[in-house]
């Protein structure tokens, strides 16, 4: 896939993970497991760039003895979920039009 | 290998990074790791899976601007002292024309690099513009009634033409081949940079 698409996509999940309750690390990655893989190193510096486009903060909680970094949406991150969507029913119809001719509906 | 294993091993081999992307590094697959054993794995199947040090150092190596590297390598370990401040002033007629020649050779490299690349289009541009100067040519030999001519000049336009072709498949192939030796090169003066110091 298109290197700059698939980067945008991941930030998408990575964000949608999130947003219903605040996440740590190796629990987003059970839930996208069934999606897609991602490996640590990737999704370090997926939160690391949402972190400075402010899209999520990040908080340490104890747990059992130790931190567990938590991520939290911000109403941002929210809003780049919806405009996601947005950009998405725009990527569809383009879709409809590259298949068009396949398809023989002229 | 274990939880200690790794992460010794992964912060001995980003050191020269700054040392707090190494601690935020360092803790962030620590908690992979315990999250994991939490779930019910080994430590050794929790390391596993999160993969080898080197697929991970290098990962991190191609994400980090190299000026970063360069600034961390560059800033003194301590404070100067003044007399090692007055030598560097001192030696500065030494060592900055030094410094300034490699780069300039450096800078050098490269752009031969990119002028070879140029070139092998260049060529392949002249074989274009023969076998359409062949067109004219075989016109003018038509005018004269000359038919060895004109099949002359049609042969030879269709012989570069073909070899105009082939050789531009020949040069998309080795700018390709130039683009991946350079990110090569990058990724390797990036390495270069870390993980010597503990040795």
């Amino acid at each position: 896939m298109d290197i700059q698409l698939k980067r945008g996509l991941l930030d998408v999940c990575v964000l949608a993970a999130i947003r219903n309750k605040d996440s740590y690390g190796y629990q987003i990655i059970k839930d996208m497991k069934p999606y897609l893989e991602l490996s640590e190193s990737t999704l370090y510096t997926i939160l690391k760039r949402l972190e400075t486009q402010a899209l999520l903060t990040v908080r340490s909680v104890e747990h059992e003895g130790r931190l567990r970094k938590y991520y939290h949406i911000t109403a941002a991150g929210i809003s780049r979920i919806e405009e996601f969507k947005t950009d998405w029913n725009e990527i569809v119809s383009i879709y409809n039009f590259i298949t068009r001719e396949e398809n023989g509906n002229e | 290998m274990n939880k200690d294993g790794f992460i010794n091993e992964l912060e001995q081999k980003l050191s020269g990074l700054p040392a707090e992307d190494i601690d935020e590094r360092l803790s962030f697959y620590k908690e992979m790791i315990d999250d994991r054993v939490e779930d019910g794995m080994s430590e050794e199947e929790a390391v596993a899976e999160i993969g080898s040090v080197d697929s991970v150092v290098e990962q991190i190596m191609s994400e980090i601007p190299l000026t970063k590297l360069v600034k961390q390598k560059v800033k003194p370990k301590r404070k100067l002292k003044t007399w090692e401040i007055v030598l560097l002033a001192a030696g500065s007629p030494v060592w900055v024309p030094l410094l300034i020649a490699a780069l300039a050779v450096m800078l050098a490299l490269y752009i031969v690099v990119w002028a070879l690349v140029i070139c092998v289009y260049a060529v392949d541009l002249t074989f274009a513009a023969c076998a359409l100067a062949c067109i004219p040519m075989a016109f003018i030999y038509g005018k004269d009634a000359n038919v060895a001519g004109v099949l002359f000049s049609i042969g030879t336009g269709l012989l570069l033409a073909g070899l105009a072709i082939l050789f531009f498949f020949a040069s998309a192939a080795f700018t390709k081949a130039v683009i991946r030796l350079t990110g090569k090169t990058i990724l390797k003066i990036k390495t270069s940079f870390v993980g010597k110091e503990n040795r």
